[in-house]
């Protein structure tokens, strides 16, 4: 409870800060944005279009108002039209939720495929390492592991590419997917970003599995059970894996959070219409309200995963769950 | 009694960048059924690692070179993993030294305890729970029934250790390895561990091997005891031969040690000021109090024990002293002078003339400075000496500590060992030129013979210098050899005060008494007196509360 | 010579085929008409018969040897499907078609004699403590520092080095790399030159300047800005390190690469177009945000030594705050944030990557990695009939890896070494 309320008061916070950062520019950014050659009525046309009129305390909760409303406010881009053609002529203006909308249910279907892969994977591969430690198997995953945590995504991206679309063109390099295509087709298509984000991300869960195995392989209680002469099945299944769970489950969530940074770059490099790809358009255009709105969506899903995983970890310490 | 045990020419190595170094040369040991072996020695001798070679068993990095382990015939050198894993929890079973971390802290101490007879097929689980019961009964834990049904963290150390004898003796085994079993807990919790060790092992002719480094404790479990030293078997015999009549050399210096005891000093005037006096100190650590109205006095040239269990608040009355906890109320003086509370507000003079002697030599010396450079600040500091006169006292100060100056001056704390280690500390509260040092357990983490060394030469430097010491320990055998006046602490309060010879001879407090009866003495039928004098119902948590 | 190869290679491919069917060289017909995935099952089940065969083998010719008789399966499929691999790799490795993994293979085959070569150098030169340094070194740490070392050297010397400055458009456009004519490449341009005519032998050695320059620069300000906080904090405890801590936690719940990109978008509303400011501000973002992971660190560091106990013998002795932390704790500290500086470097210089990747981070006068893997990234579909020119976008994308790599094989061995042996 008091953890759930944490994190809201955290959500509430990094909302402020990304106001407060969008307002930090000098004057008004209505001028900002559109140079010092535009008109006074444009500029005051977005001014009146942003609400830049009021004070940002009010500005700040009328926008976290519509936040909670789900009304994210309109695109500049939009704003902008509307400004030139006269205020209230536009009938069909596209607000910023309604363009998330669809990119955001991309976004978590890549990240989704992704997961599904490397969260098994991962912790199998964990497992193994840690039980086979210190053997030439450890150290060729260790290499490789290392090797794949330092290379950036757009690499890996590439070399995925370069074997599996270019040279043997097993699955699409480019990701065109759209509404209503039949799922086995939009699985294939996302199949390429699924991967590179898998390699990125496995490299790192593996490893932090089987630091927190090994750790606790080292402990008295793992020895006595070996001496009671059961069998290493029984001594990992029955007496590792309950404690492991808090710390597996803390590395997965972390992991799936660290997915929500790299598919930004990786949406790019294969053109996934995803909310990571408008994020980055909206930066060179910079279309604010878009921005403000992107980066509130991955800011929650990333608090939301770190919190899931204090709780699940608290959950699972018996400690916790048996007080004295 | 036919033989169950038999180790011939035992070698042992560890890995140690990526060589091979001997840990174990060539030991033998034979062990009759229902015998109990006891295995004693310090640090490093190599105890623990034949305990577990024992059973066959080598923890990673360390690997059996040569010899061969015989249980019952099976030569657990050569056996396969599975034969072992047959044996191993059946009929040989290990009582690790922290109950605390050896219990899996996600299960119930009874599902714990039940998990070697059903996994061996030794009998069913609905049997085995109440054979369970039936032992934690017989080991008189409180409340048997239910107590297996609790979490690890839910029951305390002396219980848990009790708990875990009984799960070694779950499959009846013929051997158990109790692989110091009592050195993590107080003394008047050892004393019931030990009783309910000695009771199950008598009771079901289980045979034992007992490692430990306390004499007085392998005195009262062993009917034979072997002495190690550092990978070598020094000598082994009967347990009261070997008391009474110790052959080698390094055997007579292990039980010399208790023997070191200082001349009393005679008594203080009354009319004297202390150079510390605690007045009415009441001090708590956030809302928990520790303190309650604590004071007494220490006099020019003594050395004032206080003694107590973890928890009594010994330490937290030396945090007070030097300020490290400002008191609620109460005040410290300084020579007939008020100390500020905080130590961040009392002048350069005062802080000197306290000094202080930490436990863990390790955490006390900054790893990245020489030993010149630990030993002169305070000299730097205080003195404002540099240059030759500064290495000239740094020199001095390590030649009174009985180093050699030139050979350690430049080394660093790595490259020493913990006794040496602890006489840098000493030397660097030397240095200040105190009237008073807080010795904090300065020799519980040392080997006995080693800390012998360390009281003597505290003792020598109190002679020549008029220290004033404050000797906080939990060992009344430290106590008796070094103090000339007793403080015993409980719970915060001061329950007696007093000079040496008071507390050594009866009538003292219920709890004094209870203290010092629960120091094991190195009569092997001491426990054995002790528990028919206290009677036996009176072993178990009922002989504290009963306080 | 050729011929000699060719029947290796027809030998090789042979060979792995018969592994890598397993069972379905028995219906080879039947095998080769199964999608990908039902050959990739085949594969593996075959190869888990193949490893119980050694295992039993092993068992028969070694009489029962320990090793043999306590095998695990697990560690027998291993072998087995190590075997396989390295066939796999002998396999593609030979295909002439499909030259990237040779040139991977060789690359890694340089880099290891290279890496055991200057082991061999610094075990034989140097003081004894370095030469103790070199004895106890894996070979990667070797590689690390040994790659390190030179994109040092380039960086600095980049201006001597590069044979065209970084901006320079040539005359010839679009030259293949190579250098050789017949396959439209030119002696003068060794990796040939991009669409507008820069050289790009020359945009790389000016990136290692500019990126890992700008890089460097970046974390060394987050170092500065984060551990002097963090220690303070640490040391200081009290208000100032709620107050510290409780800033950094809500600056940290925004994920990294985001916030950045966040704040370059306000960065370069501000700067008005002024590309070298751009680059500035970029600067200052990334080293304040990764400042906010360097303070955790050295807070948790901090604390760490703050709690022993010759810090409380000092203090006792009435040190000044300046002595406790630079004396008595900064020395203790140096090994946990050595360390540390290199993951943070890592990191750094992969956020400005992927920003300038993205294209808003380091700016056009500078030529930098990130934003020529961008430039050439349509190369890339070239791969299958004009291998030379696909390797254009992967040299700039290999150059960030490999230091990244290097670095992170250095931290590892560094943390390996200060944690003891013990795991």
């Amino acid at each position: 409870m008091q953890r759930l309320l944490l994190g809201l008061v955290t959500l509430v916070v990094v909302s402020i800060i990304i106001f407060t950062a969008v307002n930090l520019l000098p004057g008004d950014f209505a001028q900002a944005i559109l140079g010092q050659g535009a008109t006074e009525e444009a500029i005051a046309g977005i001014r009146e279009q942003l609400g830049l009129n009021q004070s940002p305390v009010t500005r700040y909760f009328q926008w976290l108002s519509g936040v909670l409303q789900g009304d994210l406010g309109v695109p500049l881009s939009q704003a902008m039209m509307q400004s030139f053609s006269g205020a209230s002529t536009g009938g069909n203006v596209i607000t910023v939720a309604e363009q998330i909308g669809p990119r955001l249910s991309n976004t978590l279907f890549l990240a989704g495929v992704s997961a599904a892969i490397a969260v098994p994977l991962s912790i199998t591969l964990g497992v193994l390492t840690a039980l086979y430690r210190n053997t030439a198997f450890d150290k060729a995953m260790n290499i490789s592991t290392l090797s794949a945590i330092s290379s950036p995504e757009f690499f890996l991206a590439y070399i995925l590419i370069l074997f599996l679309a270019v040279l043997n063109p097993i699955f699409p390099s480019l990701s065109n997917i759209f509404p209503g295509m039949e799922f086995s087709e939009r699985l294939n298509k996302t199949m390429l970003p699924a991967l590179t984000l898998t390699l990125a991300v496995t490299a790192q869960m593996m490893r932090m599995t089987r630091a927190a195995l090994i750790n606790l392989l080292a402990a008295p209680y793992i020895e006595m059970a070996r001496l009671k002469g059961l069998s290493p099945m029984r001594v990992i299944v029955k007496h590792a894996l309950p404690n492991a769970m808090a710390p597996i489950i803390t590395v997965v969530a972390l992991n799936l959070a660290y997915l929500v940074t790299g598919v930004v770059v990786v949406e790019v490099v294969f053109v996934y219409p995803g909310i990571g790809q408008l994020f980055v358009d909206s930066v060179k255009t910079r279309d604010i309200p878009v921005v403000q709105a992107c980066c509130l969506i991955f800011a929650a899903v990333y608090i939301l995963l770190n919190l899931t995983a204090d709780i699940l970890s608290i959950l699972s310490n018996p400690r916790l769950r048996h007080p004295k | 009694m036919s033989q169950l045990l038999r180790i011939r020419d035992l070698k042992i190595e560890g890995r140690s960048d990526e060589t091979w170094v001997p840990i174990i040369n060539g030991v033998d040991l034979d062990l009759d059924r229902g015998q109990v072996l006891g295995l004693i020695g310090e640090s490093g001798a190599g105890k623990s690692t034949i305990g577990l070679a024992a059973m066959g068993f080598v923890r990673d990095g360390i690997r059996i070179s040569n010899g061969t382990v015989e249980f019952d015939g099976t030569d657990l050198v050569k056996a396969s993993a599975s034969q072992k894993r047959a044996l191993l929890g059946k009929r040989i079973a290990y009582v690790a030294q922290s109950a605390a971390a050896s219990f899996n802290p996600a299960h119930k101490l009874i599902d714990q305890h039940i998990e070697a007879p059903t996994q061996h097929n030794v009998q069913n689980r609905k049997d085995s729970i109440e054979d369970g019961i039936d032992l934690y009964r017989r080991l008189r834990l409180p409340d048997p029934d239910q107590i297996g049904f609790r979490y690890p963290h839910q029951v305390s150390g002396g219980q848990l250790q009790r708990a875990m004898t009984a799960m070694a003796m779950s499959c009846r085994p013929d051997l158990i390895i109790f692989d110091e079993p009592t050195t993590a807990l107080d003394v008047t919790t050892q004393i019931e561990v030990l009783a309910a060790i000695r009771k199950i092992v008598d009771d079901f002719g289980t045979a034992a091997i007992y490692i430990t480094h306390d004499l007085a404790v392998v005195a009262q479990m062993a009917d034979k005891i072997k002495v190690l030293l550092k990978g070598n078997e020094v000598e082994e015999a009967e347990t009261h031969q070997m008391l009474s009549h110790p052959k080698e050399e390094y055997t007579k210096s292990l039980w010399a040690v208790r023997g070191f005891e200082r001349p009393a000093k005679p008594a203080v005037q009354t009319s004297a000021t202390p150079v510390i006096r605690v007045d009415h100190v009441t001090a708590a650590y956030g809302d928990v109090k520790v303190l309650h109205d604590v004071s007494f006095d220490m006099h020019e040239g003594r050395t004032v024990a206080v003694v107590g269990e973890s928890g009594s608040g010994k330490s937290t009355a030396a945090r007070c002293i030097t300020g490290l906890l400002p008191p609620l109320s109460g005040q410290i003086l300084l020579d007939g002078a008020r100390l500020a509370p905080s130590y961040k507000t009392r002048d350069k003079m005062q802080l000197r003339q306290v000094q202080m002697i930490y436990q863990m030599a390790d955490t006390a010396l900054n790893p990245r400075k020489t030993i010149g450079e630990i030993i002169g600040r305070p000299v730097q500091f205080y003195m404002g000496l540099s240059g030759t006169e500064l290495r000239r006292r740094i020199e001095d100060l390590l030649a009174e500590i009985e180093l050699e100056p030139s050979q350690f001056i430049d080394r660093l704390p790595s490259e020493l060992s913990g006794g040496q280690k602890q006489r840098i500390g000493i030397a660097r509260a030397l240095a200040a030129e105190p009237k008073f040092i807080i010795c904090d357990e300065v020799t519980s983490a040392l080997d006995q013979l080693v800390a012998e060394g360390i009281l003597k030469l505290l003792a020598k430097l109190q002679d020549e210098l008029k220290l004033t010491y404050m000797f906080i320990t939990h060992d009344l055998a430290t106590v008796k050899a070094i103090a000339d006046e007793v403080v015993v602490m409980k719970d915060g309060e001061v329950v007696e005060h007093g000079p040496k010879a008071d507390m050594f001879t009866p009538p003292h407090h219920p709890y004094t008494d209870l203290l010092l009866s629960s120091v094991p003495e190195m009569d092997p039928d001491w426990l054995t007196n002790l528990l028919a004098e206290r009677g036996v119902d009176n072993i178990g948590d009922a002989a504290v509360d009963k306080m | 010579m050729s011929t000699v190869f060719g029947a290796i290679n027809a030998a090789l491919d042979a060979v792995v085929t018969a592994i890598f069917s397993g069972l379905g060289l028995l219906v080879p017909a039947v095998y080769a008409a199964q999608p990908f995935w039902i050959r990739a099952l085949i594969a593996l089940a075959a190869i888990g018969v193949a490893g119980w065969m050694f295992r039993k083998i092993g068992q028969v010719l070694s009489k029962n040897r320990p090793y043999f008789r306590d095998m695990t399966f697990g560690v027998a499929y291993g072998f087995a499907f190590a075997v396989w691999a390295l066939g796999a790799t002998a396999h593609l490795f030979f295909i002439v078609e499909n030259p990237f993994f040779r040139w991977a293979i060789q690359l890694l085959i340089v880099f290891a004699i290279a890496a055991f070569l200057f082991r061999l150098l610094g075990r034989g030169v140097g003081t004894t403590g370095s030469r103790k340094l070199f004895r106890g070194m894996p070979l990667t740490a070797a590689f690390g520092i040994l790659i390190i070392l030179i994109y040092a050297f380039v960086a600095i010397f980049a201006a001597a080095i590069a044979p065209y400055g970084q901006e320079q458009v040539l005359a010839n456009a679009n030259i293949v790399p190579g250098g050789n004519p017949a396959t439209g490449g030119d002696p003068a341009y060794p990796l040939g030159t991009d669409q507008i005519g820069r050289d790009i032998l020359s945009r790389l050695i000016f990136g290692a300047q500019n990126t890992v320059g700008i890089a460097f620069v970046t974390t060394c300000l987050a170092f500065f800005l984060g551990g002097s906080l963090g220690f303070l904090a640490a040391t200081l405890g009290g208000w100032l390190d709620q107050l510290l801590s409780r800033i950094v936690d809500a600056l940290m719940a925004i994920p990294a690469l985001i916030f950045a990109l966040l704040l370059m978008t306000i960065a370069t509303a501000y700067a008005q177009g002024e590309r070298t400011q751009v680059t500035l501000y970029m600067i200052l973002i990334i080293a304040v945000i990764d400042s906010t992971r360097v303070f955790r660190l050295s807070r948790a560091v901090g604390q760490s030594i703050v709690v022993m106990d010759y810090i409380e013998a000092a203090r006792l002795r009435g040190e000044g705050l300046g002595y406790l932390v630079f004396r008595e704790m900064l020395p203790n500290a140096y090994a946990p944030l050595l360390a540390e500086f290199g993951l943070r470097f890592c990191f750094v210089f992969l956020t400005i990557a992927s920003l300038s990747f993205l294209g808003v981070g380091i700016q056009p006068p500078f030529a930098d990695w990130g934003t020529m893997v961008r430039d050439l990234s349509q190369f890339i579909n070239f791969a299958a009939f004009a291998p030379n020119v696909a390797v254009t976008p992967l040299l700039a994308a290999g150059a960030i890896a490999l230091l990244t790599v290097a670095v992170n094989f250095v931290v590892d061995w560094m943390l390996h070494r200060s944690s003891g042996l013990k795991e």
